[in-house]
C-alpha cells in the first residue's frame, strides 16, 4: 500500500502538470503554425497554385492569341498529345538523354569521389576545383561546348581531324549534348557520392584486408553496399534533373537533328505558339513522368535504402 | 551575360519609368525594340523627345537580340495587358498576330497618312492586316546574292547555275561554298518563302488556306540540291545569318545569300576580301523569272494598353521620319522604307547596292499573313530541317498536312 502510495504520489500531480504542459504545448503549436504560415502561404502561391492552374488550363482550349475561342474541352488536349507521334519521339529522345548521361556520370562521378576521398594534401581546393563545372551556368556551358564542336570555330573537330561538322548529324549532336551534360553535372554526382563514401568505416576495409580481400572485392562487397543510400539519392536527383533537360539542347540546335526533348516540346507550345492548353497538357504529363520516376526509385530501391538510413 | 545585364537593366528601367509615368507634364513613352548597336535609335528617341516640346519623353528599352526571344517577351507582356509598353518594335511578320489579338492600335486618318506617304508598297503591306494599317514602317530589309568577283566573273542568275559553278570551283580546289541559312529557325522559313514565291507559288493564299503546291516542290528541291552539293557548307544545317557572314569572310565561300549588313562587316573585318565582293539579285528558281525575296524589317506599333496613345502615335511619326531613317540606314545599316531615300547621296555612298535593294523591295515576297504565323513557321522549319534530308517527292504532302495542323492550332508541333 505504501509502495503504491509511494509510486502514486509522484504520479498524482503529473496529470495536472501534463495538462498544464498541454496548454503550453498548444500555445507553442499555435505559435509554430503562425510562424510557418508565411512560408506555407508562399509555397501555396508559388508552387501549389501554378500546378493546379496548369492542370486547369490543360483541360481547356486556351490560346493567348485567340482569347475569344477559349473553352473547356475536357481531356482533348491529353488525347492530342498522347496520340501524336511527336510526343512519343520526344519521350524517346528524352529517355536517351537521361539514361546515357546519368549512367556515365555515376561511373565517372564514383571514380572522382574515390580520388577526392583519398586526397591527403589540399583536400578543400581539390574539391572546390572539381566543382567548377557545376558552378557554371548551364547556358554558358552549353554555348562554350557548342562553339567547341562547331566545324568553323571549334577545337574538337579540328583535334579529331573531322572533315564534316559533327553537329549536323543526329549522332554527333547527341554525342556533343551528352558530353556537355556529363562534363557539367558529374561534379554534383561526385560530391553526393563523396558524402556516401565518408560513411564507410575504415575498420571494415582494414579487417577485410587482413582477411585477404583484394581492393576490387572490398569495393564491391564493402564500399558499394554501404554507399547504396547515397548512390540512390544521387541517381534519383540526377535522373529527375536530366529528364527535364532543356537549356543544353536549346542552345545546341533548338531540338533539330532529332534531339527535341519533352521540355522543348512544352516550350514550343507554351512560349512560341502561346497555346496554353496544349502546352499545359504537355507540362502536366512531364510532371507525372517525373513523379513516376521518383515513385519507382523510392518503391523499387527504397527497401534497399532503408537499412542504411535506419542505421544513421 | 551582356544580354542578361541589358535585360535586367531594361526591366529596371521599365519599373522605374512605370512608377513615374503618370506624374503630370511630359508623358513617358516606353519604346521596346531590338538592341540596335550603332545607337541610332537612342539618338532618334532623344531628338524626338526634345522636339516634342515637353509633350512626351521616349525611353528606349532593349529587347533580346534574337527575334524569337523578342516576340516571346512582348507577347507574354501584351497578353497580360502590360501598360508599361507604349511603342512596340515589331518584326514585319508579327502584324497579323498582334492585331488579331487586339494588342496594337490601328493607324487611321492623319496619323496613317503621315507614316505611309512616300513609303514603298512592300513595307506597307507587311504592316497591314485585314485592310487596316497597324504599324509605321521604320526600316526594311532584303537579301542579296554576294559573290567573289575574283572567282566568278558573272554572278549566277539561278540557284541551279550557282550550284553548277560551286561544283566546278570545288573541282578546281578553289573556295566554293554557298552560304545560306539552314538552321531550324525563322531564317529557314525565310529561305523557303523566298524560293516558293520565286517559283511563282505561295505558302498560304488566305489567312487559313494552304496553297502549297508545285512551286513548293521546286523550292524544296532547290534546298535539297544546295545542301547535297559540293557547295554545301559543312555546317549548313546549323547556319544562321552570322555563320554565313563569317564563312564568307573566312574565304571558304564563293557565294553568300544574306542581308546587306555583311558588306560593312566585310569592309571592317577583311578589307581585301571586300574589294572582290560582288553583289547581285537574289538567284531565281526558274530561269527567266525574277526572284521574289522575303521582306524583313521593323514596323512601329502603339500598344492597346498604352496610357498615352495619342503621344505614342505622334512619337512614332517622328521616329520614322526621313531624317531618322537616313541615320538608321547610314549609321545602323538598316535599309529605309521611304522610296525617295534610296536616291539620296548619303545612302548611295553607304549602300553602293541601293538600286538592287529598292528593286527587291518593290515586289517582295511577304511571309504568310495569319495570326497563327509562328505555328506555321515552326511547322515549316521542322519539316525542312535538316535541308540535306528533304525528300523532294514527299515534302509537299508532309508540309501541307503540317501547316494545316498548325493553322487549326489543335495539333502538337
Amino acid at each position: 500500500m505504501s509502495a503504491t502510495a509511494a509510486t502514486n504520489q509522484p504520479v498524482t500531480p503529473a496529470p495536472s502538470r501534463k495538462r498544464h504542459l498541454t496548454e503550453r504545448a498548444r500555445a507553442e503549436r499555435r505559435l509554430g503554425w503562425s510562424l510557418v504560415a508565411p512560408a506555407g502561404i508562399v509555397m501555396i502561391a508559388v508552387s501549389i497554385y501554378p500546378i493546379v492552374y496548369a492542370f486547369v488550363l490543360s483541360l481547356q482550349r486556351a490560346d493567348l492569341r485567340f482569347p475569344a475561342a477559349n473553352k473547356f474541352i475536357g481531356l482533348d488536349n491529353y488525347k492530342t498529345v498522347l496520340t501524336s507521334p511527336l510526343w512519343w519521339q520526344d519521350v524517346w529522345h528524352t529517355v536517351v538523354l537521361t539514361v546515357i548521361p546519368v549512367s556515365l556520370e555515376l561511373v565517372i562521378g564514383m571514380a572522382l569521389a574515390l580520388i577526392m576521398h583519398r586526397v591527403i594534401f589540399g583536400r578543400g581546393p581539390v574539391r572546390a576545383i572539381a566543382l567548377i563545372p557545376y558552378g557554371i551556368v548551364t547556358v554558358v556551358a552549353a554555348y562554350s561546348w557548342r562553339y567547341a564542336w562547331e566545324a568553323d570555330s571549334g577545337w574538337i573537330p579540328h583535334l579529331l581531324g573531322l572533315k564534316s561538322d559533327p553537329l549536323t548529324s543526329t549522332f554527333g549532336s547527341y554525342l556533343a549534348i551528352i558530353v556537355s551534360e556529363v562534363w557539367k553535372t558529374t561534379p554534383f554526382m561526385a560530391l553526393l557520392l563523396l558524402g556516401g563514401l565518408a560513411l564507410v568505416p575504415d575498420e571494415l576495409h582494414e579487417a577485410a584486408k587482413v582477411d585477404g580481400a583484394t581492393a576490387w572485392q572490398r569495393f564491391w562487397r564493402i564500399t558499394i553496399p554501404l554507399m547504396k543510400p547515397a548512390i540512390l539519392v544521387a541517381l534519383l536527383f540526377r535522373t529527375l534533373d536530366a529528364f527535364r533537360i532543356f537549356d543544353t539542347v536549346y542552345i545546341f540546335n533548338q531540338g533539330a537533328h532529332g534531339t527535341e526533348t519533352v521540355s522543348i516540346l512544352a516550350y514550343n507550345q507554351l512560349l512560341n505558339r502561346l497555346n496554353l492548353g496544349l502546352g499545359s497538357a504537355v507540362s502536366v504529363l512531364i510532371f507525372l513522368m517525373v513523379a513516376l520516376i521518383a515513385f519507382l526509385f523510392i518503391k523499387g530501391f527504397g527497401a534497399a535504402a532503408a537499412p542504411g538510413g535506419g542505421e544513421r | 551575360m551582356r544580354k542578361l545585364v541589358a535585360l535586367s537593366a531594361a526591366a529596371l528601367a521599365a519599373l522605374v519609368t512605370g512608377c513615374g509615368g503618370s506624374s503630370g507634364g511630359a508623358a513617358t513613352l516606353n519604346w521596346y525594340i531590338f538592341p540596335e548597336p550603332s545607337g541610332s535609335f537612342a539618338a532618334a528617341a532623344k531628338q524626338c523627345s526634345a522636339a516634342s516640346g515637353g509633350r512626351y519623353n521616349i525611353v528606349l528599352n532593349q529587347l533580346p537580340s534574337d527575334s524569337d526571344s523578342q516576340r516571346t517577351q512582348l507577347v507574354r507582356r501584351l497578353a497580360a495587358k502590360d501598360s508599361g509598353i507604349d511603342i512596340i518594335g515589331m518584326d514585319v511578320n508579327w502584324t497579323s498576330e498582334f492585331a488579331e489579338a487586339g494588342w496594337i492600335k490601328p493607324w487611321t486618318g492623319a496619323n496613317k497618312a503621315a507614316v505611309t506617304r512616300g513609303v514603298l508598297a512592300g513595307p506597307i503591306a507587311t504592316a497591314t492586316w485585314k485592310n487596316t494599317l497597324y504599324g509605321a514602317p521604320l526600316n526594311s530589309n532584303t537579301q542579296l546574292l554576294w559573290y567573289r568577283k575574283d572567282l566568278v566573273p558573272t554572278p549566277p542568275a539561278t540557284w541551279a547555275q550557282m550550284i553548277q559553278e560551286a561544283t566546278a570551283l570545288a573541282k578546281q580546289g578553289k573556295p566554293h561554298l554557298i552560304e545560306v541559312q539552314g538552321r531550324q529557325y525563322e531564317g529557314l522559313t525565310v529561305w523557303f518563302n523566298s524560293l516558293v514565291e520565286s517559283a511563282g507559288g505561295r505558302i498560304l493564299s488566305g489567312p487559313s488556306t494552304v496553297a502549297i503546291g508545285p512551286a513548293a516542290a521546286l523550292a524544296a528541291a532547290v534546298m535539297h540540291n544546295v545542301a547535297n552539293s559540293p557547295g554545301a557548307d559543312p555546317g549548313l544545317s546549323n547556319a544562321q545569318e552570322d555563320q554565313g557572314r563569317l564563312g564568307f569572310e573566312k574565304g571558304d565561300a564563293a557565294f553568300e545569300v544574306n542581308y546587306p549588313f555583311v558588306y560593312p562587316s566585310a569592309l571592317a573585318d577583311t578589307p581585301k576580301l571586300a574589294k572582290v565582293m560582288g553583289w547581285a539579285n537574289y538567284p531565281a528558281v526558274v530561269a527567266g523569272r525574277p526572284a521574289r525575296v522575303t521582306i524583313g524589317g521593323e514596323n512601329l506599333a502603339v500598344s492597346s494598353f498604352s496610357q498615352h496613345p495619342a503621344a505614342a502615335f505622334a512619337a512614332i511619326t517622328c521616329l520614322v521620319n526621313a531624317q531618322h531613317q537616313t541615320v538608321d540606314a547610314v549609321k545602323g545599316g538598316l535599309p529605309p522604307t521611304l522610296s525617295a531615300l534610296f536616291d539620296s547621296p548619303a545612302l548611295a555612298k553607304a549602300y553602293p547596292f541601293h538600286a538592287l535593294i529598292k528593286q527587291a523591295l518593290q515586289n517582295p515576297a511577304i511571309r504568310p499573313q495569319t495570326p497563327a504565323y509562328s505555328d506555321i513557321s515552326l511547322a515549316i522549319q521542322k519539316g525542312l530541317s535538316p535541308p540535306n534530308a528533304i525528300d523532294p517527292s514527299t515534302i509537299v504532302k508532309t508540309l501541307r498536312s503540317q501547316i494545316k495542323a498548325a493553322l487549326s492550332s489543335g495539333a502538337l508541333l
